[in-house]
C-alpha cells in the first residue's frame, strides 16, 4: 500500500473529481458537493502517511515508484518525493479540503463542475510535485492549466474572460520553451527523460546558461517574478475564492519548486553565474512590488500583490546557495500557503457579504463581526510577518541567510518587513477599524460555523508553524543539504 | 503478342480491387432502393469498408512487395495508413448520416458511392509506386470530392466552393504533372524506386530535375493545403456541405501524407536539401499563416480551415527532420517520419470529432457552423460541451490529450535534428494558435447561449462523439502503441 500512496494522492482527486461530475450531472448539487469534501479529505488522508512515514534521514527520493508509460520515448512513470517536493503534496491535499469547504454555500452555479475542476487540478498538482520524469512533470505542469482557466473563465468576476486568456497564455508561453529544453536534455542526455539522470549529466556553461534562461522563463512566470508577474493580480481579482486560495498556496509554488527540482541541480554552474540576476529581480519584486500593493485599493490586487512580494522572497532565498536561505525559503512557502489562503478567505468572507472588494466601501467591520476581526487580525499580522506566526519563520531565515551573504542585499530584504507590515497593517485598519462606514457594514453578520471552522484550522497551523517549525524544517534538512552539496560541484566537463 | 504477359500478383491489391467492385456492386444495388433513409446503401456502404479492413488485415506481409509491374506497392506504412483511412471513412460516413438525410439533395446513393471512390483514390495514392498510378489515384479522389462539394445543388456557397475547387484542383494537378514530366525528362523513368536508383547513379541534369522538383513540391503543397498553396482550403471548407467538409478535412491528409512521403522519400531522396529546404518554407509560413489568420474567423469551419492549415504545416516538420546530413552524408531517420505519421493520425482523429460536433449540432435545413452557435455550449449539454473541450485543448496542444504527444514527438524529431530555432519558431505559433481554441472554450463555457434550448441527439450519434472524445484523452494518456506502430511501420517501410 505504502508503494502507491503517491499514486494514491494524484488519482484519487482527478477520479473522485470525474465520479463527482458524474454524481451532479442530474443537477443533484448537494451530492455533488458532499461527494467533494469526501473525495478532498480521502486525498489528505493518503497524503498524511507520507509525512508521518517520511524517513528524514534520507535526503533522496522516498515512496518511489517506476513504470514504463511511453517507451517509444523512454517516457515513465516515475514518481517520488523528497523533503523538498513532500510537503507540499500534503499541503496542497490539505488546501483542496479547504477550497472544497470554501465554496459550500457561496457557489451556487455548476456546483458539480465547479467541485470537479478543483480536485482534478489539485490531483494534478500533486503529480507535478512527485513527477521525476520530466515529460511526466510537463504533462502534469501543463494540463493543471486547463481546470484554473476554467475556474477563472466560469465562476470569476465581471473581467474574467480577459484574466482567464492572460493567465493561460502567458503560462503556456514559459512552459513551451521549458518543453524544448526537456526535449534537449533528452538528447544531450542519450535518451532519457529521467530528472535524476538529468541532475548528473555534465553540460557545458554556454549550455547550462541556455537551459537556465528556459528555465527562468517557465517558472518566472509561474511564481509569478517581476516583470512576469502582471497576469497574477488580474487571476486573482477575478477568480472566484476558491480560485484564489488554490492560485496563491499552491500554483504559485509550482515555479519555485521548479527552480529547486530543475534550475538549480541541472544548470548549477548557469544557476551561479547568473544568481545575480535572479536575486535581484527577487529584490525589486519584494521592494517595488510590496510598494505597488501599498496603494491598492482593491484587497484582493492588495493581498495579490503581496503574494508576489513574499515569493520573491522565496527565490531571493533559493539563489543564496546557503541552507538557511534555502529552508527558510521553503518555509516561507509552505507559511504563505496557509496565511494567503486564509487573507484570500477572509476576503472572500466580506465580498460574500457586501460584494465589494473595495477598500473604500468597508470601514468598522470589527462593530459587526468581532470574531472574523480577531482572525483576519492574526493571518494579517502573519502576512506582515510577525513573531510567533507562521510567516515570520521563514523570512528571518531568509534574511539571516541574506546576512551571510551581502549586507545589502539583506537590508533591501529587510526592508519588506517594514513595508509589508505597513500595507497589510493598513489595510486592517482602513477596513476593520474606525466607525462603521454604511449601511452595508451595518448589516454584516459574523462568521458562520463552516466559515470559522476553516479560518480555525488555518489559524492553527500559521500559529503552530511560528511557534514550533521544526517538524515542518526537519524533514527538508536532508534533502537540502543533498541539493547544496550537488550545486558546489560544477558540471563543467 | 502476349508472350511476355504475366499476371500480375493481385493479392497486395486486393482490398482495392474488393472496393472498386463493391462500389459498382452497390451504384447497382441503389438504382433499386426504394426506402428514402437508403439504409440499405449505407449499411453496404459500411460493410465494404469493413470488408477492405478485414482483408487489409489478413493480406499484409509486412514486407515490401511491388506488384503491377512496380506500379503498386504494399508495405507497411501504406498498410497502417489504409487501415486508418477505412476507420476514418467509416466514422465519417456515421457522422454524415443524419445531416445527409436531412437533405434532399444530397441522400442519394451516388453520395456513398463518391465516397467510397474517393476512398480508392486515396488507396491508391498511399500504395502508388508510379507517376502515372499517383496522378490516377489523386484525380480519382478529387473528382469524387469535386462533385461531392457540389451536391448540395440548391446552396449557392457549395457551388461557388466546388468550382472554386475544381479550378484550383486543377491548376495543382497540373502543376503535379509538369513537375513529373520534368523529372521524367531528366531520368528517363516515371517508377517510383527507380528514379531513385538513376538518381543513386548519377548522371542525372541536375537542374531540369531541380526545376521538376520546385513544380512537384507546389502540387503537394496545393495537396496538402500548405502555404503560400492554401487559397482554396478556407473556401472549399466554409462552402461545402458540412458531411463533405467532414470527408475532406479528414482523411485526404493521410493520403497526401503518403504521396509526399512516396514523391520526396521514396523517390528524391538524393534531392533531400532541396525540398528540405522548401519544405522548411512552406512549414513555417503555414504555421505563420494559418494560426494568424484562424484568429480573425467567425466562422468555425473556417476557423478549422485555418487551423487545418497550420497543423500540416507542422506536421511538414516531421517530414523536413527524417533526413540528417552527417559529415555530407545523408542518414535516414524513419523516427521522424513516424512522428510525422502520428501527427496525421492524430490530426484526423481530433478533426473528424471537431466537424462531428458541427454536423452534430447542424438541424434539418440550417447549419450551425458559426463560432456563435458554441455559446453557451455547456449549459445547453455539458458533456458534448466537455467533448469538444477535449478536442479544442488537443488540437491546442495541451496535455493529456493525444494532439499534445502528436506536437511532442515532431518537436522532439525537429530538436534531434538539430533545428532548434525551428522548434522554437514552431512553439511560438503553437502559443498563437492556442488562443483561437481557447476561445472556442470561451464561447462555450464563459457565455450565455442565445438559443437556451438543450443540445440533443441521436443515439448512434451520442456513442460516436463521446468515443472520439474519449478516443482523443485515451490515446493522450496512453499513445504508446500507436506511436510505436507508426514506428514499427516506418522502420519496415524505409
Amino acid at each position: 500500500m505504502s508503494n502507491y500512496l503517491l499514486s494514491l494522492a494524484i488519482w484519487i482527486p482527478i477520479i473522485g473529481g470525474l465520479a463527482v461530475l458524474v454524481a451532479g450531472s442530474s443537477g443533484n448539487d448537494s451530492k455533488a458537493r458532499g461527494l467533494a469534501l469526501l473525495v478532498a479529505i480521502a486525498g489528505f488522508l493518503v497524503a498524511i502517511p507520507l509525512w508521518v512515514g517520511f524517513d528524514k534521514a534520507n535526503g533522496g527520493m522516498q515512496f518511489v515508484e517506476l513504470a514504463n508509460w511511453i517507451p517509444r520515448f523512454n517516457i515513465n512513470y516515475h514518481l517520488g518525493v523528497d523533503g523538498i517536493s513532500m510537503l507540499f503534496v500534503v499541503l496542497n491535499s490539505f488546501i483542496t479540503i479547504i477550497v472544497v469547504a470554501a465554496g459550500w454555500e457561496v457557489i451556487q452555479e455548476k456546483v458539480a463542475q465547479y467541485n470537479a475542476a478543483f480536485l482534478i487540478m489539485s490531483g494534478l498538482m500533486n503529480g507535478i510535485f512527485s513527477a521525476l520524469d520530466g515529460v511526466l512533470f510537463y504533462v502534469f505542469f501543463e494540463a493543471s492549466l486547463i481546470p484554473l482557466y476554467l475556474i477563472i473563465g466560469v465562476w470569476g468576476g465581471p473581467n474574467r474572460v480577459y484574466a482567464a486568456f492572460k493567465f493561460f497564455l502567458f503560462t503556456l508561453f514559459g512552459s513551451l520553451l521549458l518543453l524544448l529544453a526537456l526535449m534537449y536534455l533528452f538528447i544531450q542526455s542519450g535518451g532519457s527523460f529521467s530528472i535524476l539522470d538529468w541532475h548528473k549529466l555534465p553540460i557545458s556553461l554556454g549550455a547550462q546558461i541556455w537551459l537556465f534562461l528556459a528555465f527562468l522563463v517557465a517558472f518566472a512566470v509561474k511564481v509569478p517574478m517581476w516583470p512576469v508577474h502582471t497576469w497574477l493580480p488580474d487571476a486573482h481579482v477575478e477568480a472566484p475564492t476558491g480560485g484564489s486560495i488554490v492560485l496563491a498556496a499552491i500554483a504559485l509554488k509550482l515555479g519555485a519548486y521548479g527552480f529547486l527540482r530543475f534550475s538549480l541541480p541541472i544548470a548549477p554552474d548557469a544557476s551561479h553565474e547568473l544568481s545575480g540576476l535572479v536575486i535581484a529581480l527577487s529584490l525589486i519584486a519584494v521592494v517595488y512590488i510590496g510598494f505597488v500593493a501599498l496603494v491598492q485599493a482593491d484587497m484582493k490586487k492588495l493581498v495579490a500583490y503581496s503574494s508576489i512580494a513574499h515569493m520573491g522572497f522565496v527565490t531571493l532565498g533559493f539563489f543564496m546557495f546557503s541552507s538557511m536561505g534555502i529552508e527558510g525559503a521553503l518555509v516561507q512557502m509552505v507559511s504563505h500557503g496557509f496565511v494567503s489562503g486564509a487573507m484570500f478567505f477572509c476576503i472572500g468572507v466580506m465580498y460574500d457579504r457586501v460584494h465589494s472588494r473595495q477598500i473604500a466601501d468597508y470601514g468598522g467591520v470589527v462593530n459587526t463581526m468581532p470574531k472574523f476581526a480577531a482572525l483576519f487580525m492574526l493571518f494579517s499580522m502573519a502576512n506582515a510577518g510577525l513573531p510567533a506566526t507562521s510567516g515570520f519563520v521563514g523570512e528571518f531565515m531568509v534574511i539571516l541567510g541574506a546576512v551571510k551573504f551581502n549586507f545589502w542585499v539583506a537590508v533591501a530584504a529587510a526592508s519588506s518587513m517594514v513595508i509589508g507590515a505597513a500595507y497589510t497593517l493598513w489595510m486592517y485598519k482602513r477596513v476593520i477599524f474606525g466607525d462603521v462606514a454604511n449601511h452595508h457594514v451595518a448589516e454584516l453578520t459574523d462568521v458562520n460555523t463552516r466559515e470559522f471552522a476553516i479560518l480555525g484550522v488555518l489559524a492553527i497551523c500559521t500559529l503552530w508553524m511560528g511557534l514550533y517549525p521544526l517538524p515542518f524544517t526537519e524533514v527538508m534538512h536532508a534533502s537540502v543539504t543533498d541539493l547544496l552539496r550537488h550545486v558546489a560541484i560544477s558540471k563543467i566537463q | 503478342m502476349f508472350d511476355n504477359f504475366v499476371v500480375p500478383d493481385l493479392l497486395p491489391a486486393a482490398p482495392e480491387l474488393f472496393l472498386a467492385f463493391m462500389a459498382l456492386v452497390i451504384l447497382l444495388i441503389d438504382l433499386t432502393v426504394k426506402d428514402s433513409r437508403r439504409t440499405l446503401t449505407f449499411a453496404l456502404t459500411q460493410l465494404t469498408l469493413i470488408g477492405c479492413l478485414v482483408i487489409q488485415l489478413g493480406t499484409s506481409s509486412g514486407d515490401v512487395v511491388y506488384t503491377f509491374s512496380n506500379t503498386f506497392v504494399d508495405d507497411l506504412m501504406a498498410d497502417l495508413l489504409k487501415i486508418f483511412l477505412y476507420m476514418t471513412v467509416i466514422v465519417v460516413l456515421f457522422y454524415s448520416r443524419g445531416y445527409v438525410m436531412d437533405r434532399e439533395s444530397m441522400n442519394k446513393g451516388e453520395y456513398y458511392v463518391l465516397t467510397l471512390f474517393a476512398t480508392l483514390g486515396m488507396m491508391v495514392m498511399i500504395s502508388a509506386n508510379h507517376f502515372v498510378t499517383i496522378y490516377l489515384g489523386l484525380e480519382l479522389l478529387s473528382l469524387s470530392l469535386y462533385a461531392m462539394v457540389a451536391m448540395n445543388r440548391e446552396s449557392v456557397t457549395s457551388t461557388e466552393a466546388a468550382m472554386k475547387y475544381f479550378v484550383l484542383g486543377a491548376l495543382a494537378s497540373g502543376l503535379l504533372l509538369y513537375g513529373m514530366s520534368m523529372i521524367y525528362g531528366a531520368t528517363g523513368t516515371l517508377e517510383i524506386t527507380g528514379i531513385a536508383e538513376r538518381l543513386q547513379s548519377g548522371g542525372v541534369n541536375k537542374s531540369v530535375l531541380a526545376f521538376g522538383l520546385v513544380f512537384l513540391v507546389s502540387g503537394l503543397a496545393f495537396k496538402l493545403g500548405v502555404v503560400p498553396f492554401h487559397m482554396w482550403i478556407p473556401d472549399v471548407y466554409h462552402g461545402a456541405p458540412t458531411s463533405v467538409t467532414l470527408l475532406i478535412g479528414s482523411a485526404p491528409k493521410l493520403a497526401a501524407f503518403a504521396i509526399t512521403m512516396r514523391l520526396l522519400v521514396n523517390g528524391l531522396i538524393a534531392m533531400a536539401q532541396d525540398w528540405q529546404a522548401m519544405l522548411v518554407i512552406l512549414s513555417v509560413l503555414s504555421m505563420a499563416i494559418g494560426n494568424l489568420a484562424a484568429i480573425a474567423q467567425t466562422n468555425l469551419k473556417r476557423m478549422l480551415a485555418y487551423s487545418a492549415i497550420s497543423h500540416m504545416g507542422f506536421m511538414l516538420l516531421g517530414i523536413v527532420t527524417g533526413v540528417v546530413n552527417v559529415d555530407g552524408q545523408f542518414m535516414l531517420n524513419p523516427f521522424a517520419y513516424s512522428s510525422a505519421m502520428f501527427y496525421v493520425i492524430a490530426y484526423v482523429l481530433m478533426s473528424a470529432g471537431t466537424f462531428g460536433m458541427i454536423l452534430l449540432m447542424a438541424r434539418a435545413g440550417f447549419e450551425a457552423d458559426e463560432l456563435d452557435d458554441l455559446k453557451g455550449l455547456n449549459k445547453r449539454n455539458p458533456w458534448f460541451a466537455g467533448v469538444m473541450l477535449m478536442l479544442m485543448f488537443s488540437m491546442a496542444g495541451v496535455p493529456f490529450f493525444i494532439g499534445f504527444f502528436a506536437k511532442f514527438s515532431v518537436l522532439q524529431a525537429v530538436v534531434a535534428a538539430g533545428y532548434m530555432w525551428l522548434a522554437v519558431v514552431a512553439v511560438l505559433f503553437s502559443l498563437i494558435g492556442a488562443f483561437y481554441y481557447l476561445r472556442v472554450v470561451k464561447l462555450m463555457y464563459f457565455d450565455v447561449p442565445t438559443d437556451p434550448a438543450p443540445l440533443t441527439a441521436s443515439l448512434d450519434m451520442r456513442i460516436l462523439i463521446s468515443a472520439n472524445g474519449l478516443a482523443v484523452a485515451f490515446l493522450g494518456i496512453f499513445p504508446q502503441m500507436i506511436m510505436a506502430l507508426c514506428a514499427y511501420a516506418m522502420m519496415r517501410s524505409f
